[in-house]
């Protein structure tokens, strides 16, 4: 295993975990239904339904950033400590989500179950536009530069020097917010689908849950497509990496398009991502009793996001551009860990399917009794 | 640099507080996790409707805790990112790999089973619902354990080597990360978990006799806390004793500052109760002490195992004099040295990063020869004088006696509290022994987080032992930024917290009347 085939698999890895990180968002997608639910039997069993899995979406989301500790530090440190307040208000939403499903209902939880919902409100949608605005970011830059030798500074050591508003020039960037409000609407649209498939014995809200995941599911398919228009027209920079470390960087017009051509099965992926979303969503929402269509329109999202970090980190291309200092930029080469590292983080990830397996066959397990109005009212555990 | 130093302690604070808020649960997942698998276990040996009443009682507390534990869990991993980012970089080699394998290998069992632990009754068969549950407190112990070996790291920093041309540590040892320090840390905090959870237990089932609500089920409760309790702490002990061991191997200024001790002796005895002089600096002849009770040879056996060993103090490590077990002075490197190398190491660097942009080979190799040999005092680099190298030494004194005090009088807690539990009569007459057990709850997270604060206290101003210190390992952000997110975090973990206990306390009172129904049933 060379240092360079190491560092191609842990991008791999990345997006395998990103890609699950966002189908995964569908729990997110569903809170953010809650305040447009005015039902409170049914606010129940949206909370119900997505609360068996929320842990899920969380520990991804820390697994997707402890592995990009591991294999990617440059990153981890440029990114995070730069753009400050975006990391900042994504982790604040998420903290409040985690014990939201288990207070909201408990006697003595202090400040009422509407907070709490509130909270999940806020978590569902805050969460899903921002980790789109930060995802957004690996295509289009970020106003940082990084120089080792500040480490020997002792009045300045800090290496990686972001601009001056840390995370809130990315937030209010419309570019970075289309592929946000994108995510939000898909994680919505998944979140419909999901709960279509988990949840009986409730013909109304059956039919509800279709007519929202088609407008939230039309609504993505236009900010997404308005996003791969951006992408594919986007100038994007060609790195090669030199033996100390410092990047030879060429500005590429229609970088990311052609990375989609150069590397076809990049955009074969992508082809058959957006065409399984598709059909999911236009099935599930023009067949009458049909509910598998949140498990074609999550393989599709994962398949969607997973060519999007390859053409973000392949074919010698900056994966975080640096919009101060070209020089600065980030590539899976320079940005990596040691061979070391990633050789014997390798032999950690041969657990990856048998954790797969094991979620799968808990999940099957949990879900082959759906989530009824009736299991609500008897079960010793509920949100 | 005011700037600079104000965002290393805004940055500090921030991790402090996260940090002294996530240990506020994790230790009760940890043991609480335990003693519901043991209680579903009885349970589905012998069948009882009791034992299923009181592992359901203890598992809805486990619920609300878990929830509050994994949220400011995240808060800290990601902290390593945005306030510290430069540590990111600089040792993320070596200390992203626990991360992620906690990640991956233990995170996602917790997560996954405990799902099935909190849902799956009637869903799953009872065996594996009991393995969910047995894997949910194994998930746990194995995410302690790649933390654990993470910090340890940064107390004893092992199986790396320095890449001048990166600027940054990579590892080329992974077994070396399980040091003699890692596996105490390990046992140390999970054992402590035990311990905590046997006080939880044992102080609500107190609460509930006193309540007279349910007598059988508080017994059975205070039988299961107790065993587990009192193992867990004679196992932190040991494991203490350990880490005491290792601590005056890998970093004997923090032992030094544990003890307030500025001048080391042979057969150096132990402060049992004192008042360290705030006047005392390493270079003034003050007394250590306003008022102090000590324990002959007691720090020498502690520390070293030998009533006649020298302990040095926080002068004499300063000075650079140890005595080794042949009564021979040793690490004569003086503090004013290691600056005075650390600055040549960095020096060896900048002049490495030169030639390495010249092209000149021979200035590379010969700037990393030197590296080489000044490496190992690379961070006392960045300090301009002695007194930037030494711990507070105030808080980690009384932190210390805190925690060992606490912990002496829980091993008596746990001996009367099963004592008590297999004498019924004798429990229930005494009701200032239920009061006692109640009013124990809080001291015992105060135990456990007086060791968090010895550990991380003591080891200042050290992010990486010997290599990178605080104030080099932040990032690049406004005060104002720091500042502002510090008090968002305060206020609302407190808000969160004030929930968990309200929601606790409701839920006992409630859960305990629910329990005997059962009892009265049954």
């Amino acid at each position: 295993m060379t240092l360079e085939y190491l560092q191609n698999y842990w991008w791999m890895l990345i997006s395998v975990l990103g890609g699950i990180l966002v189908f995964l968002l569908f729990v997110q997608g569903g809170q953010s239904m809650l305040l447009g639910t005015s039902s409170k039997e049914r606010r129940d069993l949206i909370i119900n339904s997505m609360g068996r899995k929320w842990e899920l979406t969380f520990t991804t989301l820390v697994t997707f950033g402890g592995a990009f500790f591991a294999s990617f530090p440059l990153f981890y440190s440029t990114s995070f400590g730069g753009a400050y307040w975006l990391w900042i208000l994504i982790l604040f939403s998420f903290i409040v989500q985690a014990v939201s499903y288990e207070y909201r209902n408990k006697a003595g939880n202090v400040y009422g179950t509407k907070t709490y919902d509130t909270f999940l409100f806020i978590n569902g949608c805050v969460g899903c536009i921002l980790l789109g605005v930060a995802v957004s970011m690996f295509f289009f830059g970020a106003q940082f530069t990084v120089s080792r030798g500040n480490l020997l500074d002792p009045g300045s050591p800090v290496i990686s020097q972001w601009a001056s508003s840390h995370g809130f020039e990315a937030i209010f960037n419309w570019k970075n917010l289309i592929l946000g409000v994108a995510v939000l609407f898909l994680a919505r649209m998944q979140g419909a689908l999901y709960m279509m498939n988990n949840i009986t014995d409730d013909p109304d809200f059956f039919n509800i849950l279709k007519n929202k995941a088609l407008v939230n599911g039309g609504i993505f398919v236009v900010f997404f497509l308005w996003f791969l228009a951006m992408l594919c027209t986007a100038t994007g920079y060609t790195v090669t990496t030199n033996p100390d470390y410092s990047l030879n960087v060429v500005e590429t017009p229609f970088k990311y398009f052609h990375n989609f051509t150069h590397l076809w099965w990049a955009g074969l992926t992508l082809l058959i991502g957006v065409v399984a979303v598709l059909f999911g969503l236009l099935k599930s929402c023009f067949s009458n009793h049909w509910t598998k269509g949140i498990w074609f329109t999550g393989i599709g999202t994962f398949l969607a996001v997973i060519s999007l970090f390859w053409v973000a980190g392949y074919n010698d291309t900056a994966f975080y551009p640096s919009l101060l200092d070209p020089a600065s930029s980030l590539s899976i080469r320079n940005a990596s860990s040691s061979e070391f590292t990633l050789k014997a983080m390798s032999y950690v990830s041969i657990v990856i399917p048998f954790v797969l397996a094991y979620i799968a066959y808990v999940w099957k397990s949990m879900d082959k009794k759906k989530l009824t109005p009736e299991e609500l009212e008897t079960t010793t555990h509920k949100y | 640099m005011n700037d600079l130093m104000t965002v290393v302690d805004w940055s500090r604070w921030q991790f402090a507080l996260t940090a002294i808020y996530h240990w506020l649960f994790v230790p009760l997942t940890l043991g609480l996790s335990l003693i519901v698998a043991v209680m579903e276990s009885i349970y589905l040996k012998t069948k009882s409707e009791k034992w299923l009443a009181a592992t359901k009682f203890w598992m809805t507390l486990f619920g609300i805790n878990f929830a509050i534990g994994v949220a400011t869990g995240l808060i800290l991993e990601f902290e390593f990112g945005t306030n510290w980012s430069n540590y990111s970089w600089f040792v993320g080699d070596i200390f992203g790999a626990p991360l992620a394998i906690e990640g991956l290998v233990a995170f996602f069992m917790e997560a996954t089973f405990v799902a099935v632990m909190f849902f799956g009754w009637g869903k799953v068969s009872p065996r594996f619902h009991l393995a969910s549950t047995w894997l949910t407190w194994l998930g746990a112990s194995i995410s302690a354990l790649w933390i654990l070996v993470a910090n340890a790291w940064m107390q004893y920093p092992v199986g790396m080597v320095f890449d001048p041309a990166q600027m940054r540590n990579v590892m080329d040892d992974f077994w070396a990360l399980f040091s003699g320090i890692a596996v105490n840390k390990y046992m140390h905090a999970v054992f402590s978990g035990w311990a905590l959870s046997g006080v939880f237990v044992i102080g609500v089932s107190c609460w509930i006799l006193y309540k007279k609500r349910n007598i059988p089920f508080a017994l059975r409760s205070i039988k299961v806390g107790g065993w587990i309790g009192l193992a867990g702490l004679l196992l932190t002990m040991w494991t203490g004793d350990g880490s005491a061991v290792e601590v005056t191997k890998h970093q004997p200024m923090k032992l030094a500052a544990m003890e307030g001790l500025y001048h080391g002796s042979v057969s150096q005895g132990i402060v049992a109760a004192g008042i360290v002089n705030p006047d005392k600096t390493w270079d003034n002849d003050e007394d250590e002490y306003i008022f102090d009770i000590e324990i002959p040879y007691g720090l020498s056996i502690l520390a070293k195992h030998d009533p006649y060993a020298f302990v040095p103090g926080i002068a004499d490590i300063v000075n650079g004099i140890d005595i080794n077990e042949n009564g021979d002075t040793v690490n004569t490197v003086s503090y004013a040295e290691r600056i005075r190398l650390g600055k040549l190491s960095h020096e060896a660097l900048r002049a490495y990063d030169i030639a390495r942009a010249s092209h000149d080979e021979k200035g590379m190799e010969k700037a990393a020869a030197d590296l080489k040999t000044y490496y190992p005092y690379f961070g006392y680099g960045y300090f301009e004088s002695v007194d930037e190298a030494i711990p507070p030494v105030a808080v980690t004194f009384y932190a210390f006696r805190v925690m060992v005090i606490l912990g002496s009088y829980f091993l008596l807690f746990f001996i009367v509290a099963l004592f008590a539990a297999y004498r019924t009569d004798w429990l229930q007459r005494h009701k200032w022994l239920q009061w006692a057990a109640v009013i124990s709850i809080p001291f015992m997270w105060l135990c456990s987080e007086a060791g968090w604060m010895v550990a991380e206290v003591g080891r200042q101003p050290w992010t990486v032992q010997d290599l990178l210190p605080t104030k080099a390992a932040i990032s690049e952000i406004s005060s104002a930024s720091v500042i502002t997110t510090f008090w968002m975090f305060a206020v609302i973990f407190t808000v969160l917290l004030v929930a968990e206990v309200s929601i606790m306390l409701k839920q006992i009172n409630k859960n305990s009347q629910k329990n005997l129904e059962t009892d009265n049933a049954h």
